[in-house]
């Protein structure tokens, strides 16, 4: 087994530093081992978004980027997207517009919405229902997950 | 041991309780009514975890110590085993053991509960694969590692040495003569043959003046949970306990069937479900993975042991939906009355039977009639083996293969006749209920004119018809396509699922508990996994109890505390479990009623219950709030005779009959004639479950519902070659429509209560999916003027039929396809 390499990065904020086998994925890294299970993994080919977080502001498929390329980066997941105890709006909007059923997708897919909304505060369904392709939904028909979006779009802006 | 309590200290004590009563804490007068009642659009009180990150799945789960599985599956579709040889394995780092058929403990193997004739063949499934195996993906050996990453490697290392045979894979050629057979003791790849006919069918039939024939595939699809399966499990040595979490959606059955495959006492096992990351049906089964958790964890001497299933491990262990070729013939006059259907179905089971496979395509036989007043019907289901994954219960299973069936149907007897869609189901509609259909179900009621009547005035029928004539068939054609749906939910009075060999009876239980401080413990035998049944369950003990929405707490999942539940599928839940919550609601209500006259000294019947307050009619000062009704029950120092203490009360919930939703879903599509490729334009869902505790979960079930169904319509198909490999077990290669794919989809509803359960409500969790495929095809077949076309109605297929090159592709041979579907 190769060596572990050394790997240092922030996660919402806090620093954490890690010996981690070269192969082991960020999404493992945050879930086993700092303890942020909010990042979900549904499939194993970079399709379903389930662990989508922001890499130094991109959004990435954490199941796609080795733990070790991370290093020095600054990564956002669900748990860090409220602030000071008050829930992002977009985390809001997907309660009040009813976006989430299981709730298995739901942080990828606000992580997902993020970006767009950063993209363009105010988009359109269609920039929208195009910014979450590559996050998959088995619950919702993806129908309240638009409207979710749509009403916290103009609020993130100000959020911010 | 009251010898104890002449200790002075205690003494004084009971003495100074005795003087003033017990304090309780003041009870929380809350408003009773906050506007979170039956009917109104409450958000939803288990979003707060789930939308934070805090929601706890079986992953999330670590326990002390635990090491990791990872199952060694067979890569072959049927094959014996020669030898396994774990050597290798053993030696990647961090593997900590390898078993084998034989090396761990099992009493039974995989389970299956249904026997739909009485002498269905249920060949046995090992829990580990002995001597043959008969589906890719058919769990060989288990390893055990440090990590999940070491226990991969280990399973990748397992050397099998496996003797191909032929396999089988599509379900007719299973029943033909000469077949590789699945089965030794499965002749002829039969498992059971179901056939249905209702008197004098032949001649009821003969000499109809028109006759419709199809065949129509319904094909293979996998459910695709965002959140596979996993389990965690761990044994106590000492006293034989098992803790289970397992990502189901039947945590009982679950444990049930593990005291029989395990050899544990069932009491000694607990089952918990965490947070479940959807199911589908997929969920609504017992799998070989649960038990050999528990088995190694026993070998372990009680370490705790996780397996966390992979997607493409998914899309080969976890069950499918559908896969039924059906040949249908309608039977009408030329006015468009419908003298009878005949039907013959064969549905492919797969390698091996799981909890409910042969009863998916009996409930199609049922529900084949559909809305329509059909008194002649005749069936026979063929349940065939073949070496592929298991299917079963696949959201709506068999019934949205009996809808699609039958407005495909329809619509083609419409096309046949020149009369207008809507026109011809209007002649055919039920109309009087209850209606005893020709299979013996008794449709509860409802009000098809009513939800076809709704749509079409909202899509504006009219002009989307002269629309269509104006533009004629140049460019993007437009069709519409019409789904005047019914389906049975509600599963089920037990009486009725003994009588249909389901194995499984159908009652829900459902217990309330109050706290000394006036907050209410709902505890379900449901299992939610994304319904809401916290949110809904709360709703309705605010509107019959007038405890605020916000002081109840839902428990469901975890066999520890609750009473025996039958779990959440089959559009159950509410009409059966929300049931057994507001029986047991008024079991505590007469009791409280009881408790308030003695303390109002009024009598019981002179009490009315008004914003959970008893007042005395007449004298509405006069009155006992439920928080204090529940004090006093508490204390219970001052009860009224033979009135026992606490608040509290548990049913059992045994429905008299299923119930029966229906609507109209109206698809309108543009069909690119260059391209082949479908747009929806419109899609519109005109639902009726009967009375709606919460019409945004409701919407948002039908929301989900349509889009699995479009799914099916135009793009999801689970495909195997020749060779019995699945090509399709990936997400890339199985498209699970996107954002992009799925259109908007309005709702609507009429509302038709029930009289089968107390609370007037139906069902409406497949709602979307039986409906959807048919409005979905019709549309495209509208657009086009043929026929009929096969799901899924993917650019080439749509495409193809508009050269006129019928549906196979090229390479299979243009002289044999004869037009395929196309007219």
């Amino acid at each position: 087994m190769p060596d572990p390499v050394r790997v240092s990065l922030t996660v919402n904020g806090r620093t954490y530093e890690r010996d981690v086998e070269p192969r082991l994925l960020l999404v493992h890294l945050l879930r086993d081992e700092l303890g942020l299970t909010g990042t979900h993994i549904g499939c194993d080919t970079s399709t379903c978004g389930a662990c989508t977080v922001r890499l130094d502001g991109d959004t990435v498929k954490s199941c796609t980027v080795f733990a070790f390329s991370a290093e020095g980066c600054d990564v956002q997941t669900i748990e860090g997207l409220a602030t000071n105890g008050e829930l992002h709006p977009l985390q809001r909007a997907f309660h009040e517009e009813h976006g989430l059923q299981c709730g298995y997708c739901t942080p990828g897919m606000i992580m997902a919405a993020t970006a767009i909304l950063e993209r363009s505060p105010n988009p359109s369904d269609e920039e929208i229902r195009t910014g979450l392709e590559g996050n998959l939904c088995r619950c919702t028909g993806y129908h309240n997950i638009v409207e979710a979006v749509k009403a916290a779009a103009g609020e993130v802006a100000t959020h911010a | 041991m009251p010898d104890q309590i002449t200790e002075p200290a205690i003494d004084s004590q009971l003495a100074e309780a005795a003087g003033r009563a017990v304090e309780l804490p003041e009870p929380e007068q809350a408003p009773a009514d906050t506007g979170k009642g039956i009917g109104v659009s409450v958000l939803r009180k288990e979003d707060a975890e789930l939308i934070t990150g805090q929601g706890r799945f079986v992953d999330d789960i670590r326990l002390t110590g635990m090491l990791h599985l990872a199952f060694s599956r067979s890569p072959l579709a049927h094959a014996e085993i020669r030898s396994i040889d774990t050597s290798a394995a053993l030696a990647v780092p961090g593997v900590r053991a390898v078993y084998t058929y034989g090396d761990l403990d099992f009493h039974a193997g995989v389970p299956t509960g249904s026997n739909p004739t009485g002498d269905a063949i249920q060949p046995e499934r090992p829990v580990l694969a002995r001597n043959k195996v008969r589906m890719v993906g058919e769990p060989i050996a288990v390893v055990v590692a440090d990590s999940r990453y070491a226990a991969a490697d280990g399973a990748a290392a397992v050397f099998v040495d496996l003797v191909p045979l032929d396999p089988v894979v599509a379900v007719e050629d299973a029943l033909r003569d000469g077949a590789p057979q699945v089965h030794d003791d499965a002749p002829g790849n039969l498992c059971c043959s179901i056939v249905y006919a209702t008197d004098g069918f032949d001649e009821a039939v003969a000499g109809a003046e028109v006759v419709v024939e199809q065949r129509i595939v319904n094909q293979r699809l996998t459910p695709v949970a965002i959140e596979g399966r996993g389990v965690v499990a761990q044994v106590t040595p000492a006293s034989d306990e098992v803790t289970l979490y397992t990502s189901t959606q039947v945590p009982h059955f679950v444990r049930t069937f593990a005291s029989v495959v395990n050899g544990i006492s069932e009491e000694k096992i607990r089952v918990i479900t965490p947070d479940v990351g959807g199911g589908f049906g997929s969920k609504l089964n017992t799998y070989a993975e649960e038990f050999a958790a528990i088995a190694v964890s026993k070998k372990l001497g009680g370490t705790p042991v996780k397996w966390i299933e992979g997607r493409s491990e998914n899309m080969l262990a976890t069950t499918h939906g559908r896969d039924q070729v059906q040949y249908a013939t309608l039977y009408a006059d030329r006015e468009g009355r419908v003298r009878g259907l005949r039907l013959r179905i064969v549905s492919n089971m797969g390698a091996y039977l799981q909890l409910l496979s042969p009863s998916i395509p009996h409930l199609t036989l049922f529900m084949a009639p559909g809305a329509y007043d059909i008194q002649n019907y005749a069936c026979q289901v063929d349940c065939a083996f073949t070496n592929t994954t298991p299917t079963d219960a696949y959201r709506g299973a068999g019934r949205p293969e009996a809808a699609h069936m039958i407005e495909r149907m329809m619509d083609m007897l419409a096309r046949r006749l020149e009369l207008d869609p809507a026109e011809l189901r209007r002649r055919n509609f039920v109309r009087e209920f209850p209606y005893t259909t020709a299979t013996g179900l008794s449709y509860d009621s409802g009000d098809y004119d009513g939800t076809l009547d709704r749509a079409l005035e909202l899509v504006d029928y009219a002009e989307l018809r002269r629309e269509q004539a104006a533009r004629g068939t140049n460019g993007k054609r437009l069709g519409i396509g019409l789904s005047t749906y019914v389906e049975v939910c509600g599963l089920a009075p037990s009486s009725v699922t003994k009588a249909l060999g389901i194995g499984a009876p159908g009652w829900e239980s459902g217990t309330i508990r109050f706290h000394p401080t006036g907050k209410v413990t709902l505890i379900t035998g449901t299992s939610p996994h994304g319904q809401g049944h916290a949110t809904s369950w709360s709703q309705i003990v605010e509107s019959e109890l007038g405890i605020p929405f916000d002081q109840v707490e839902v428990l469901h999942g975890d066999t520890a505390f609750a009473p025996y539940g039958l779990g959440t599928y089959g559009s159950r839940s509410l009409a059966v479990g929300g049931s057994a919550i507001f029986r047991s609601i008024e079991k505590v209500k007469e009791k409280a009623r009881k408790i308030a006259a003695h303390g109002l000294e009024a009598a019981e019947d002179d009490l009315e219950y008004v914003e959970g307050r008893f007042r005395v009619k007449g004298s509405p000062d006069r009155g006992m709030t439920i928080q204090d009704v529940v004090g006093a029950a508490w204390t219970a120092a001052d009860l009224p005779e033979g009135v026992e203490p606490g608040l509290e009360a548990t049913t059992f919930f045994d429905p008299p009959n299923f119930v029966f939703p229906f609507g109209c879903h109206v698809c309108v599509t543009e069909v690119d004639t260059e391209t082949g490729k479908v747009a929806i334009r419109r899609y519109l869902a005109v639902d009726d479950c009967g009375r709606v505790i919460n019409p945004m979960i409701v919407d948002g079930q039908v929301h989900g519902g349509v889009a699995q169904s479009i799914g099916q319509a135009l793009y999801e198909e689970t495909v195997y070659d020749e060779d019995g490999q699945c090509l399709t077990a990936n997400l890339v290669d199985y498209m699970v429509p996107t954002a992009v794919e799925i259109p908007r989809i309005e709702t609507a509803r009429t509302e038709t209560p029930t009289p089968t359960n107390p609370l007037g409500v139906k069902g409406v969790g497949e709602a979307g999916t039986i409906a959807a495929s048919a409005a979905v095809v019709n549309s495209v077949c509208d657009a086009l003027g043929v026929d009929h076309m096969d799901m899924p109605l993917q650019p080439e297929r749509v495409w193809r039929i508009l050269q006129g090159l019928g549906e196979k592709p090229i390479e299979a041979g243009l002289a044999e396809t004869k037009g395929g579907g196309a007219s």
